[in-house]
């Protein structure tokens, strides 16, 4: 029997609303579009580079939530010392009231998990959830169809939501085994703002599967925020496809962190489709062992004069396998493109392996599209320098490979999630002091 | 303190140290004077031990030890310090945890306790003054971005920080605006002690003025063609090097 039968076994399993109502629809014709693609083989074009097989070759069953065990203090690790950011833990992918904290919201502004959005704001759920994410790729339609709870957030016209928001995934014993399908949905309207962080980790989860879907509507001069920590369990696996739409003069900043999961895939796409919008891709993944992490992006210049900056650091041990993909689309209407991606990576491991292809279809001819990519050792002359100050070749390599990752957490423009992130790195990389 | 006799060194195929030979005794002040292109970088970097460049022949000794041995790091633990012509920037590594790092491993290879940042901090303030430098220098990333005379002062502050034996400053005066010169200078000058010593990279007799030679040394294709008192600066200063160097075709 093949992988997606069981899902569609599963599926079929799993009680649901009447036929009639939006939501079974889309997750019957989503179950039915996962029936059809399959899981992507290393065939397809943006899978070369990675194999889902670990995937594909399990039944992970969707979670069952039985209540958790898991106390504030548990999670306080996970939560950057931010008492007054707005806090979703959701465990092992079921909301968790008591877990959560919700600092004063702008009385317009709606929060919501899918359960109340289905009773509060049902028709802005049926008009948008589904509506942004590429719904013909496996793993989206994988998500739609088994998507148990997820959040809503929607920050009216002219609002400026002044705390971040935090979606803490965590996942512990109980969920070795199985999938979780966490969903998002953004919408900030014209002028809006808002940050998002999406936190994804493990207290002892085991062999689980994430796949999560992110849809961000940014209005016409509206700004969002975006970061997503990946954290998962050393067993873990993790999917993650963001789409965003953008309007005129908006700006949609994302940064990816990578350090979990022994295979993840995360894809950041984004619509420029009102003119002079402004996107910046960011990313570092550090891995090391066995692990594989593939960043795909996708920049869609639909209208003219936007801006895509796109900067991924990589950093390499062991025998891990890092890739990215970072794709631009530039329509023939898309004149005035200002395009620019780098991808850097940093071999640590003799064993650890980069492919990194940049991916640029231009059909305009107005544009200034560039792109570049390193990959090597640590710099010999910085090496030097410090060694000649004294500080010991060990600490030398692992001062420089944490400044390699901490140049681009300085795009991280949430200063306590930049600290903490950079924190983490350090913990990694540089050695404890003697006291 | 340093003995070198009949240095040579390459990089790649090519020669470029040919034979150099220098005494250096704890309180003196050397000039190595010449022009561009002479190996007076090679001979700094050979000394603090960039493993770029091969010594193919000859000896240093530094203390009575093997220089030549040891590796860049135990070099500057045991008191060598060079303020590189070009330093190197280092996004992402503080000033202030580079320059404790160093601080604290030499301390260390000196026997000493080891600081914590507030006391460092103490520390700090002290030498930022001699270099006249502000605080906020610290938190800025090593060298990145940095005009180039605050990357000279950075190198005199780490002098500063670090107390070396003997000092090698490559170039610490070009691109220097006169203030910043006199500030460098002065730094060097208050460093100074009967028991360190301090190598001068230049070829500007300028610099001399402020940081007063015992001896000057000109360097031409990779030998020591003269050395004299510092009054053969002035004679430098005025008549070039020309008359110093063979004529073309002479050297084998
Ligand atoms: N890393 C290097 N690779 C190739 N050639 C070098 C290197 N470093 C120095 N050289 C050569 O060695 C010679 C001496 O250089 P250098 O020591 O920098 O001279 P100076 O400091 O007196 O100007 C020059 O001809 C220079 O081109
Ligand atoms: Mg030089």
């Amino acid at each position: 029997m093949s992988a997606h039968s069981n899902y569609r076994e599963l599926f079929d399993t799993a009680k649901r609303g009447g036929a009639k109502d939006w939501l079974p629809h889309l997750k019957i014709a989503a179950i039915e579009q996962f029936e059809a693609v399959g899981f992507p083989t290393t065939r397809d074009e943006d899978w070369h580079f990675t194999s889902v097989t670990p995937i594909a070759e399990r039944t992970f069953r969707p979670a069952r939530s039985s209540g958790t065990t898991l106390t504030a203090e548990d999670i306080a690790r996970f939560t950057y010392g931010q008492e007054d950011w707005h806090l979703l833990v959701f465990v092992n992918g079921r909301y968790e009231p008591a877990l959560s904290s919700f600092a004063t919201l702008d009385a317009e502004v709606q929060v919501m998990t899918f359960g109340e959005a289905l009773k509060e704001a049902p028709e802005l759920l049926a008009e948008r959830l589904g509506t942004l994410a590429p719904a013909q790729q496996a793993f989206t339609a994988l998500n739609t169809a088994f998507m148990a709870d997820g959040v809503v957030i929607h920050v009216p016209k002219g609002v400026a939501l002044e705390a971040p928001i935090h979606i803490l995934y965590v996942t512990d014993a109980q969920a070795s085994g199985a999938s979780l399908h966490p969903r998002t949905l953004v919408i900030a309207e014209r002028s809006a703002q808002a940050t998002l962080i999406e936190t994804f980790t493990t207290l002892g989860g085991g062999a689980y599967f994430t796949n999560h879907v992110a849809e961000v509507v940014v209005g016409d001069n509206a700004r969002v925020d975006h970061y997503k920590v990946q954290r998962e369990g050393a067993e873990a696996f993790h999917v993650g496809t963001t789409q965003a739409t953008q309007g005129r003069d908006s700006i949609y900043h994302a940064f990816t962190f990578t350090t979990g999961a022994q295979l993840s895939r995360t894809n950041v796409y984004s619509k420029l489709l009102g003119t002079n919008a402004e996107v910046r891709l960011n990313g570092l993944y550090s891995l090391e062992e066995a692990q594989h992490a593939d960043n795909q992006t996708f920049v869609e210049h639909i209208a003219p004069a936007c801006s895509s900056r796109e900067v991924y650091k990589g950093i390499l041990d062991g025998s891990s396998h890092g890739v990215f993909n970072g794709k631009v689309y530039v329509d023939p209407q898309a004149q005035q493109t200002d395009g620019k991606q780098t991808n850097h990576t940093l071999l640590i491991g003799d064993a650890a392996r980069v492919d990194t292809k940049p991916q640029l279809e231009i059909f305009a001819d107005d544009v200034k599209c560039t792109h570049g990519a390193t990959v090597g050792r640590l710099d010999e002359l910085a090496q030097f320098y410090m060694k000649s100050r004294g500080i010991g070749a060990e600490r030398t390599r692992a001062l420089l490979t944490y400044a390699f990752a901490a140049e681009v957490l300085e795009l991280i423009e949430l200063e306590p999630l930049k600290l903490a992130l950079e924190g983490l790195l350090f913990e990694r990389f540089i050695p404890p002091e003697p006291v | 303190m340093l003995k070198i006799e009949n240095l040579t060194a390459n990089v790649g195929e090519k020669a470029i140290l040919k034979g150099i030979s220098l005494s250096v005794n704890p309180g003196e002040v050397h000039a190595i004077m010449g022009p561009n292109g002479s190996g007076k970088s090679t001979l700094a970097q050979v000394i603090a031990g960039h493993p770029g460049y091969e010594v193919t022949g000859g000896t240093v000794t530094y203390d009575g030890q093997d220089l030549l041995e040891m590796d860049a790091e135990v070099r500057a633990q045991q008191g060598i310090f060079l303020a590189f012509q070009y330093p190197v920037e280092i996004p992402g590594v503080s000033n202030a945890y580079f320059l404790r790092a160093a601080y604290n491993e030499i301390r260390k290879a000196r026997g000493e306790e080891e600081v914590d940042p507030m006391e460092f901090l103490d520390i700090m303030a002290k030498k930022l003054k001699v270099v006249e430098m502000d605080e906020a220098m610290l938190q800025r990333s090593v060298n990145a971005g940095f005009s180039g005379g605050e990357k000279k002062r950075n190198e005199i502050l780490q002098m500063a920080v670090l107390e070396p034996k003997l000092a090698v400053l490559d170039e610490t005066d070009s691109g220097l605006d006169i203030d910043a010169l006199r500030i460098v200078a002065e730094g060097v000058n208050k460093l100074k002690r009967p028991d360190n010593a301090t190598i001068v990279v230049t070829h500007y007799q300028r610099l001399l003025n402020y940081i007063v030679p015992d001896f000057v040394h000109v360097l031409a294709q990779g030998r020591i063609v003269r050395s004299g008192g510092k009054e053969l600066a002035l004679e430098l200063e005025e008549k070039g090097y020309d008359w110093l160097l063979e004529p073309a075709g002479a050297s084998a």
